[in-house]
Parts: structure tokens; sequence; C-alpha cells
């Protein structure tokens, strides 16, 4: 009952956010939507025992994600108003591939009513006797060890790549060279000048 | 997974370790030495891939051996196909060392980049579990998203990047949204235990089977998802245009004939009218679509689909002879492909690469050796009955007429034609147009060796080599499916 009561109170919520993401005018208002969502998501991954799941989608996508994205809208000058521009001209495929999306929806439902979806494999749900995270931990390195490492590569491309496409090397920007710095002497910086006293260095 | 299993899986990915080991190592030799270690990573990476792809073709087992609690699984077949690969990347490197050199735009990415890239593609032609095949398909894309904008000051490398980049992210949620349906039907990423709930089939599975081809096919650039493919040909740099349509095509094609064959051989009926109409589109798109083009690159972009096409046409057998078959046209296109690419790179028009078919004419009366190449990889291309190509074409039609698939190799001859047509407008530009006085000059160097290389390689040396070939690609598919 009050399981119950949970999901559809965050449903709808859900729901209502993830509206609000696309319908909002104002685009910091679409990313704080976004924030909504994804807490929400957050919930329902609680309600069917997934929370560390749960964790991951608020330390990842809100921590990080969400916040990026509120940084690129705010400091980036994006013209929103113009980027709606085409809206309504793409509105009939959208509303077509919404519609097969939705069929497809449609379509799990009537086969998880069936009982034509079959149940989670019986290792795993053994796995979860124990914690999420225990669950999680015990084959990160053992039975998935090989897409995890390939992870890491995915990682490491993105990163050489947004340096190669980004990185200049500037002509005119003063930096700090550390053995010119050592390597300077006394006489290059410091010069002992005798003034004689009421005519200055004229 | 004990410790000997671990063990036991690393002994046999020894190539894909060699590759990760040389791009975490030339990362740092990179950092420290800058630019001026450009040269040697090249050299290595070169070096790196042609060993792996030795490797690959020694250390073969006789029986599939899974590795990784099944995430991958190695077999003939893979090793093969890996081996091919290995060696078109490295030809594609060279090609690329030699025009950012001449070009004076000296990055040592380019080369880790590159050999990242194919680990990823051997990943994707070993994986045996849904996301060890997702994991190889991003990081082969991740690689080719960045080396297509590799010209970054230049406006059209920059949008060929940034479109490939939007586009394969949408057909990589297709692939994930298919996945999710297969593994929600099925219970399992496992190819093995999919193929066993594949036997009986719902209409859950058939959606997921769908929109995994669906993801399949952007990658590999069959129509009627080739949209990118032209585009991304034409702004990416020349020698990145080769890459794209050699190494990562082998790839995809391994993959999709994995997943045809393995995880979903009990629904041959429901892929088998998927397969044909893939493959028919993208032959008649490839054939029709690149009578029009001016651009050396766009051409080459749709002779890709269109080849891409008959490859889908051996496919669609569903029989051990169409993987064969697959595999041969694939080995039998990548030279003439390589070959046609180094000869645009060979011939050089103020400085740049040439791009258009105009800057062919009169190339028979100035540079007849080149316009004989050219002619030699074209024929090659067109299927023309001496030359490797004609064979390549051979094994997909006998494969697809022995399924009984006579509509689809109709279509297939009809677009063969229409393809040789462009093949010929391309090369009567070459011989018979007046000699414009261009300032195309020629160069000798790598791509030139190269051009040679692969219009030797069109040559069936004797058939031996052929018959090698064929020998090789039967025995790998024998011992696998």
């Amino acid at each position: 009952m009050l399981a119950g009561m949970a999901f559809y109170t965050l449903a709808a919520v859900a729901v209502v956010a993830a509206l609000g993401v696309v319908s909002s005018r104002n685009p910091v208002h679409s990313v704080l939507f976004l924030i909504l969502t994804f807490f929400t998501a957050a919930g329902l991954f609680v309600l069917i025992g997934a929370e560390f799941l749960a964790m991951l989608l608020v330390v990842v996508y809100v921590g990080a994600v969400a916040v990026l994205f509120l940084f690129v809208v705010m400091m980036l000058d994006v013209d929103f108003v113009e980027l709606r521009q085409g809206f309504l001209n793409y509105l009939p495929l959208g509303a077509l591939i919404a519609l097969v999306l939705l069929g497809q929806i449609g379509l799990v439902a009537s086969a998880v009513l069936q009982n034509q979806a079959v149940q989670l494999n019986p290792d795993a749900t053994a796995q979860l006797a124990a914690t999420n995270a225990e669950a999680v931990g015990s084959v990160l390195y053992t039975r998935y060890v090989l897409v995890f490492q390939l992870s890491g590569l995915v990682l490491f491309v993105a990163m050489i790549g947004a340096i190669v496409l980004t990185l200049r090397s500037r002509v005119g920007v003063k930096k700090q060279s550390v053995s010119r710095q050592v390597g300077r002497r006394r006489q290059d910086a410091v010069g002992l000048k005798d003034v004689r006293p009421g005519q200055g260095l004229g | 997974m004990t410790s000997e299993d671990l063990l036991f899986s690393l002994s046999w990915v020894q190539p894909e370790l060699l590759l990760a080991g040389f791009v975490l190592l030339g990362t740092l030799v990179g950092a420290l030495f800058g630019a001026r270690s450009t040269r040697l990573l090249n050299v290595v990476a070169t070096a790196a891939l042609f060993a792996a792809g030795v490797m690959a073709l020694m250390h073969r087992p006789e029986a599939p051996q899974d590795i990784f609690a099944g995430a991958m699984s190695i077999d003939a077949f893979g090793a093969f196909a890996k081996a091919v690969i290995a060696f078109a990347a490295a030809a594609t490197l060279l090609l690329g060392a030699e025009h950012f050199h001449r070009l004076q735009d000296q990055q040592f990415e380019f080369p880790l980049i590159t050999v990242t890239a194919v680990l990823g593609m051997f990943v994707m032609v070993s994986a045996n579990d849904l996301i060890a095949l997702y994991v190889g398909v991003e990081l082969q894309s991740l690689a080719a998203y960045v080396l297509a904008a590799w010209r970054r000051d230049d406006a059209r490398s920059s949008e060929a990047g940034l479109k490939y980049f939007v586009l394969g992210a949408l057909s990589s949620g297709l692939l994930l949204f298919g996945c999710s349906y297969v593994y929600g039907f099925s219970g399992s990423v496992q190819f093995d235990t999919i193929a066993a709930a594949a036997v009986e089939p719902g209409v859950g599975l058939m959606f997921g089977l769908v929109m995994v081809l669906a993801g399949l096919a952007f990658k590999m650039g069959a129509a009627p998802f080739h949209m990118w493919t032209p585009d991304v040909y034409e702004g990416a740099p020349t020698p990145v245009a080769a890459l794209f349509a050699a190494a990562p095509k082998v790839a995809a094609v391994v993959l999709m004939a994995r997943m045809l064959y393995e995880p979903f051989a009990g629904m041959e009926h429901e892929w088998r009218q998927v397969i044909a109409v893939l493959a028919g589109a993208s032959m008649l798109v490839g054939a029709f679509a690149g009578l029009v083009q001016t651009n050396l690159k766009r051409l080459m972009a749709y002779s890709s689909i269109a080849n891409m096409g008959f490859v889908l046409m051996a496919l669609a057998a569903g029989s051990p002879e169409g993987a064969q078959a697959a595999l041969i046209y694939i080995a039998v296109y990548l030279p003439a492909t390589i070959g046609v690419f180094a000869v645009m790179m060979a011939l050089r028009h103020q400085g740049q690469a040439i791009e258009t078919i105009g800057d062919l004419a009169g190339i028979g009366q100035r540079h007849v050796g080149f316009a004989a190449l050219l002619t030699i990889l074209f024929f090659s291309l067109a299927g023309i009955p001496p030359l490797a190509g004609f064979w390549g074409k051979f094994e997909a039609f006998r494969a697809s007429l022995g399924a009984g698939l006579v509509p689809l190799a109709v279509v297939g001859a009809i677009a063969a034609v229409v393809a040789a047509g462009y093949y010929l407008r391309v090369l009567a530009t070459v011989w018979f147009s007046p000699s414009a006085p261009s300032d195309v000059r020629p160069s000798s160097g790598v791509s030139a060796v190269l051009a040679v290389v692969g219009a030797a390689l069109c040559f069936p040396l004797l058939l031996v080599f052929m018959a090698g070939l064929e020998h090789a690609a039967d025995a790998a598919v024998r011992a696998s499916f």
C-alpha cells in the first residue's frame, strides 16, 4: 500500500518533470526539471530494491552531468529561441517516432502481463541476497574485468580526443618556464648602482 | 573467475594486450616528448598493428575458446578478421603519417587514436556477449569520431566529426535499446543463452533483433542507415576516410555475421527478410547515387555502401557459405579501396590530395603509371573478371543463389552493372579527357608504394592466393560455426 502510493507519487512527478524539461521556456528551468526527474527516478530505483543504482544516479547524473549542463547553459551564449525554430517542422516526424516507441512499450507491457518475458536469471537474484554494492563489487573485477577495463579505455579515448580537438598552443601567452627561472643568474637580474645623495639616477 | 581462468583468458588476448600496452606507453612517450615523438610513434604503431595481426593469425585455437566468463570467444573466424583489420589499419596509418607529415601537422595522438580504434574492432570481432559487443563498438566509434574531426580548423572536417558523432550516438542508442529487449526476452546477455531462447522467438525478441540490426547496419554504413557516410568521407582527412572505408567495415561485417549466425541462428527466417531489404537497398543506393558524384571521396563512400550491400547479400544466405563469401568479399574489397585512396594521396594538387574526378583529367597522357594503377583498382572494384573483385562478387552471388534468394541476386546484378558504370566513368576521365593544364603532381613515397601493393593484391596472384584465401576463410568459418 505504502509502496504503491510511493510509486504513483514518484512516477507522476517524474512524468510531469520530464514534460517540464522539454516544455519550459527558460533553459535553466529545463535543467532544474531534469534534476528533479533524476531524483524521482532514483526514488523509483530504491522502490525496486536497487539502492546502489539510485545512489549512482544521484551522484553521477545529478552531481556531475546535470551540474555540467547547468554550467553550459549559463556560461555559453546559446540562443535557445533560435534552436526551437524548427520545432513545429519536426513535430510530425517526432510524433511518429514517439508513437512507435509507445507501441513498443505497450508491447513489453503486454508481454510481461502474459508472462512471456523471462524472469531475472537465478544467479543474479542469488547475489541480490547481499546488498547491491556487495553484489556489484563481487563481480566487477572478476566476471566483468574485461568490460570494466575496456570501459576505462573508452574514457581514456574520450579524454585524449577532447584534448586533441580543443587544446591549442597559442602564441604570445606568458607561461612559467621552470628551467629558465632556475637557470637565471644574479648578474642577469641585479645591477648595483652607486647613487649619489641628492642626484637620483638621472 | 579464478586466477587460473584469468591467466588462461589473458593468454588468448595477447594481440589486444599488445595494442592496449602500446596505447598507454605511447601516450606517456608523447606526453614527455611532444610532437617530436610523432615519427617514432607512427613507426612503432605500424609495427604493433602488424605484430598484432600476425599474432592473432598464428595463435588461433582449433575450437572456439570462451574466455572472460564468456564475454569473448576466440576462434579462427575472428583471427582471420583481426589479421585483415590490423593489416588494413597499418596501411592507412602509414598513409596518414605521410599525409600529416606533408601538411606539417604532426600530432602524436594520431597513431594512438588509430590503434585504439583497432583495439575496439578486435573486441567487436571476438565479442560473445552483448556488453562486450557494445563496449567494443563504442571504443571503435569514439576513436572514429575524433579522427573524423582531426583537422579541427577545417569547417568540413569539424562538420564531419559532429555529424558522425550525433548520428553515431543515435545508432548506439538504437543498438542499446535493442540489446535491452534481447536481454529482457531471453534472460541473458550471453550469445549461447540467447541462441537457446531464439529457437522459439517471441515478438519481443524480434523487436530487439530488428533494433540491434539497425544499430549495426548504421555502423556498417548500409542503406537506409547510410546517410552519414558520404559527408563524413568527404569532410574527414583523406587518410582517415581510407581508414573508415577499410578496417571498421570488416569489424562491423564480422560482428553482423556473428550476431546472425550465433545468437539468432534460430530466427533465420525472421532476419533473412531484414538483411535482404538492407542488402537490396544498399546495393541500389550505392549504385545509383554514385552516378551523380563529382567528388572522388563521396564516390568512394557510395562505392562502400554498394559493397556493404553485396556483403549483406552473401550473409542473407544464412549458410556457412554465406559467412565465407562475406569474409572473402571484404578481404578482396579492402586492397582495392585502400589502393584508390593511396592514389588520391600520391597525386597531389597544390600540395593537397586530389579530391574531384575532374582533377584526374588527362592523367592517362602524363602519368601513365598512376593511370594504369587506377584502372586495375577500379576494374577490381567493378568486378571485371580476371581481377580479385570479380571473385568476391562471384562468391557473394553463389552464396545467395545457393540459398534460393533469386530476386535479391537480380537486384545485385543490376546494381553491379550500374556501379560499374561510374567506375568506368572515372576511368574515361583518366584516359580520354583532354589534358587540362592542371598542376597535379605525382609523388613517390609511401602512398605510391601502397597504391602499387593494393593494385598487385587485386590480381589473384596466379589464383594461388585466391585458393589460399578461400581455404583460410573456409577453415575459419567451419571451425567457428
